[in-house]
């Protein structure tokens, strides 16, 4: 069963590179039109995809495999044969982040009519990260995901360090720097999973590493070697979640790259941190991971609080949104630590739920700081006087971001923490606080913005054009859609996440 | 030695050494008749033709069995083999630069230039074929004497000066080193032929000697370390970089750091894998030193590249580092040494000549080696920015690149035999290097410059397009290159 449909989808965004490269300069309009446009062919793609998933098998779908890179390696121990194949394919988990994943970069596309100059490079490279992250999430081995991680790298780079605020090359240096290590960490453990097992692919690995402990300390992979893989994991995937004492580079970012930047570094680039500590911790490491759920959970606890607790005294709205990126990862890694179904399922849910949330509120802020200036919450104030429509989905994002049930936000941190109350409830109810301390911070916030006083020069500014919000409106519904009905989510999660905890992994 | 006897000889097998070696002389011998006001680019013109056609030879001679020949002191083997084609590649790419170097007043003697750089050629390719401690000497310093003058070739040049001067001294006494460490191996077996050497130190005689045979090594090391620039015999590199003109520049970067590297292959593979230390084989018993050296070349070479403006100076401690990442094989010593040491250097002339190319673009027109000459490169010849950036993030190890899978490789062979350590060194000193690769990048493209538009000639042009389709293809599809190599038996180095 070969279809082209996932290669088709991956790299779908290089029309647009190449149409693009026809474009003249000057045409800054047309630019723009192109640039949009050019993400709704990933986006049909990957609904064409999601429908033509089927939820009732928990195997692989959409396999492409091609025989790639041939390292001549057969004289090595362990029986694999060394070969790299081209191979994607998906599961319930990353149909749907590739899904977000083409919707966030077209809505963060349409956010993009706010960059002034140099329109011709900026979508090029906008583009060129879309095939990063669809690549990221359609990769079934581990070369091509690095492959794809590290593309995400570059573009995002240049897009900070160009197009961003007033300190965009320190953040991006910074981002370079953090994400350069974790890579570097990332690739050695691939590599030296590599080098032992004679394959790449995530199955055969599961598969290998599943076999009995005997065995592997024969092949010189014993518990202790395990489990130093699985912290290496950790810190590499950290920096990008990111995990509490790795994150400074993330506020940097979110605070100096462009809002359309922040949409997709905060909806989708920190998801790939969940989804590699899910699907090469969990999946690769199952025992270890046990042995270290409740490190995990605590680190998620830290971060919830942390992130909560800074938010609070922060005046900036980006540095609010950035600790709560920070705080609300933090549910991923409790959910992950609690490692029942529930909280799985949970993490799985604030995953695709954040990175939705954060893109709508990044689009706001864009939207304001386009006819403000100022992102400072106490310079907003009172903005609901004279942009009601936009106070109204800040609202709605503020709400959905703290759980109001209804909402997609809600359903993750009720599974979450029910997941958690199971297996550690002392832990669980320190961590409830943080949920508490989310609604305070998110509240004084968006009310002190809605409904703060005006300052003078803001009565002026006028309210969005319809077109203006309608990437708003389109969040806003996905998260209420996902919040009263959270199975549209659920349906297609249930038999990956079941066989990734029966320990099998992803079964082809 | 009777004529019959000479005439016996399997001569075929020195091909594209006789076609460096005929075509040097014809260009020399062309430069004293031509008037002195004529133009020198026919030369070069001539001199690229006779590299094609060596080329040409070396791979018909693929699959050859392995032959020796002048009383087994000149070898053809696929080892010789596939490292005379980096070293024909690379100097045509190099002929190709050379052709379009301006210089100036400062560039009189081309002619002189355009055959030199084939001697050393010449030097490099007998390097990697001779079987005898007395050819190997011979094709090393052919190679080395060839560049001091290549060093010092713009002559009204006071940092030329400086290059070529400091460059004779040191390369000096680094060939005094590794002549006195060879003097070492021959005292204790009585043989200059790598072979019979490597049997004879497997004499008992020669282990109660171990201590005598570690100097033997340590010295060769240093004279080869030097040659490699490996720390902590490095200093010459940032002068003698800085000095040269830019084709002089990528010459030494790629083809001599590349022939010092399949000296201390065949060198210490053939002579000393099976010989006893104290406990082990002496390799693996002075593996931890060599790891030192790798390490501490990366370290350096990454951290002193970080406060460079000089563009040049930069690459130099840019090359310094990759000596260090491609020493990491050698002391993994695992099967894949070859292998992955081969692709490595081929990666690395594909990306470092682009890039030099790009330099001497640059620094031609803008009368100026700092690099800020490059702002808004960007704006001012898009194309050759673009190739820029493919060299630098090639060289900075980034994905669809060859340096990424030259990394890739050198990973697998270090972590495969457990080298953890430098393996992690090797990965931090990487994202050390990101910042100053980056720093250049961000000059191209977000820096503002002049505005007038820039255009490469054609030549430039010509290496630029070659390196940057070479880099890429190698990146997306390593395979080729792979499978190229696999038609190289390498276990006939090791068979007499």
């Amino acid at each position: 069963m070969d279809s082209i449909l996932l290669s088709a989808l991956v790299f779908s965004p290089i029309v647009g590179i190449l149409v693009l490269l026809f474009v003249p300069k000057a045409e800054k309009a047309a630019i723009k039109g192109v640039g949009f446009l050019a993400t709704l062919l990933p986006l049909a793609l990957a609904f064409i995809v999601y429908f033509g998933f089927d939820n009732t098998k928990e195997t692989l779908q959409f396999i492409e495999q091609h025989k790639w890179i041939n390292f001549n390696l057969q004289s090595l121990q362990n029986g694999g044969d060394f070969t790299v194949s081209y191979e994607l394919g998906v599961n319930g988990l990353t149909v749907l982040l590739l899904l977000l994943t083409a919707l966030v970069s077209t809505l963060a596309a349409a956010a993009s009519v706010w960059i002034k100059d140099q329109t011709k490079g900026y979508f090029m490279l906008f583009l060129l990260l879309e095939i990063g992250m669809l690549g990221v999430f359609a990769s079934q081995n581990l070369l091509l995901f690095f492959i794809f991680f590290e593309i995400t790298l570059i573009p995002t780079f240049f897009l900070i360090g160009k197009w961003g605020y007033l300190d965009k090359e320190k953040a991006a240096y910074s981002f370079l720097i953090y994400n350069g290590l974790g890579s570097a960490i990332l690739l050695i453990v691939f590599i030296i999973l590599y080098m032992k097992t004679g394959t790449m692919n995530y199955t055969g690995l599961s598969a290998f590493l599943s076999q009995s402990p005997e065995m592997l300390e024969r092949m010189y992979i014993g518990d202790n070697f395990r489990l130093g893989l699985l912290i290496a994991l950790l810190v590499a995937l950290g920096v990008k979640l990111p995990i509490v004492p790795l994150h400074s580079w993330m506020l940097q970012v979110h605070v100096q790259a462009p809002p359309s930047i922040v949409m997709i570094h905060s909806g989708i680039l920190l998801k790939i941190g969940a989804y590699g500590l899910y699907q090469f911790g969990l999946g690769f490491f199952p025992g270890e991971f046990e042995k270290i759920a409740f490190w995990i959970a605590l680190l998620g606890v830290i971060n919830l609080l942390y992130g909560a607790f800074i938010a609070f005294v922060q005046i900036d709205f980006k540095k609010v949104l950035a600790y709560s990126s920070v705080s609300h990862m933090g549910i991923v890694l409790i959910g992950l630590g609690s490692l029942t179904d529930a909280g799985v399922q949970g993490a799985m849910f604030q995953i695709i739920s954040h990175g939705l949330i954060s893109a709508l509120l990044f689009f706001l802020i864009g939207l304001m700081y386009q006819r403000t200036g100022t992102s400072l919450i106490t310079h907003l104030g009172g903005i609901s006087r004279v942009m009601p429509i936009t106070a109204g989905f800040l609202l709605a994002g503020g709400l959905a971001s703290l759980g109001l049930p209804g909402m997609s936000g809600f359903v993750s941190e009720f599974m979450t923490f029910l997941g958690l109350f199971k297996v550690m409830p002392a832990l669980a109810a320190i961590g409830t606080l943080g949920i508490i301390l989310t609604a305070v911070y998110m509240l004084r916030a968006v009310l002190t913005i809605t409904f703060g006083e005006t300052i003078e020069p803001l009565t002026t500014i006028k309210e969005a054009r319809f077109v203006e919000w309608i990437p708003a409106l389109v969040l806003t519904l996905l998260i209420v859609l996902i919040g009263v009905y959270p199975a549209v989510l659920s349906d297609m999660l249930q038999l990956t996440i079941n066989a990734m905890m029966a320990g099998r992994g992803a079964v082809v | 030695m009777t004529l019959e006897k000479l005439l016996s000889y399997d001569w075929g097998i020195m091909a594209p050494e006789f076609t460096i070696l005929i075509v040097a002389t014809l260009l020399s011998l062309m430069d004293l008749f031509i008037p002195n006001k004529a133009s020198r680019k026919p030369l070069a013109l001539l001199g690229i033709a006779g590299v094609i056609i060596a080329i040409v030879f070396a791979v018909m001679q693929v699959g050859t069995e392995p032959t020796s020949i002048l009383f087994d002191t000149y070898r053809f083997d696929s080892f010789a083999l596939a490292f005379k084609l980096l070293f024909l590649v690379a100097t045509g790419l190099i002929l190709l630069l050379a052709l379009d170097y301006e210089g100036g007043r400062e560039w009189e003697f081309r002619g002189e230039f355009f055959y030199l750089l084939l001697t050393a050629l010449l030097g490099a390719m007998m390097m990697a074929s001779s079987a005898d401690l007395i050819t190997l000497f011979v094709g090393l310093e052919l190679l080395s004497i060839s560049s001091y003058i290549l060093a010092g070739i713009r002559k009204n040049n006071l940092h030329s000066n400086e290059a070529a001067f400091k460059y004779v001294v040191n390369g000096g006494i680094a060939t005094a080193i590794t002549l006195f460490g060879m003097s070492y191996i021959y005292g204790l077996t009585g043989s200059t032929n790598l072979y019979e050497i490597s049997e004879a130190l497997t004499n008992p005689a020669v282990e109660q000697n171990a201590f005598l045979l570690v100097m033997a090594f340590v010295m060769l090391l240093v004279g080869l370390a030097f040659k490699i620039a490996a720390a902590p015999f490095h200093m010459w590199a940032p002068d003698v970089y800085q000095g040269s003109a830019t084709p002089v520049t990528a010459f030494l970067s790629v083809v001599s750091k590349s022939a010092g590297f399949a000296l201390i292959l065949k060198m210490f593979l053939i002579t000393f894998l099976s010989v006893q230390g104290w406990h082990n084989s002496i390799i693996l018993e002075l593996q931890p030193y060599i790891a030192v050296i790798a390490g501490v070349t990366m370290v350096i070479g990454n951290v002193v590249a970080l406060r460079q403006r000089n563009i040049k100076r930069m690459f130099a401690y840019s090359s310094i580092a990759h000596a260090g990442y491609v020493l990491v094989p050698f002391v993994s010593l695992s099967l894949l040494v070859f292998k992955m040491t081969w692709f490595y250097l081929l990666a690395y002339l594909l990306m470092n000549i682009g890039a030099f190319a790009v330099i001497q673009f640059v620094t031609e027109k803008e009368r100026s080696e700092d690099f800020t000459a490059f702002s808004g490169l960007y704006k001012r010849a898009p194309w050759v920015a673009v190739m820029m950036a493919v060299f630098i993030l090639s060289l900075a190890g980034l994905p669809f690149t060859a340096g990424f899978i030259g990394k890739f490789g050198i990973f697998m062979s270090s972590l495969g035999t457990g080298h953890f350590v430098l393996a992690s060194v090797m990965m931090a000193t990487t994202v050390i290097s990101y910042v100053y690769y980056f720093n250049v990048l961000v000059q191209i493209f977000f820096r503002k410059g002049e505005v007038d538009r820039l255009r490469p000639s054609v030549g430039l042009l010509i290496v630029m397009i070659i390196c940057a389709v070479g880099t890429i293809f190698f990146g997306i599809y390593p395979g080729a290159a792979y499978d190229f190599f696999q038609g190289f038996d390498m276990n006939e180095l090791f068979i007499k």
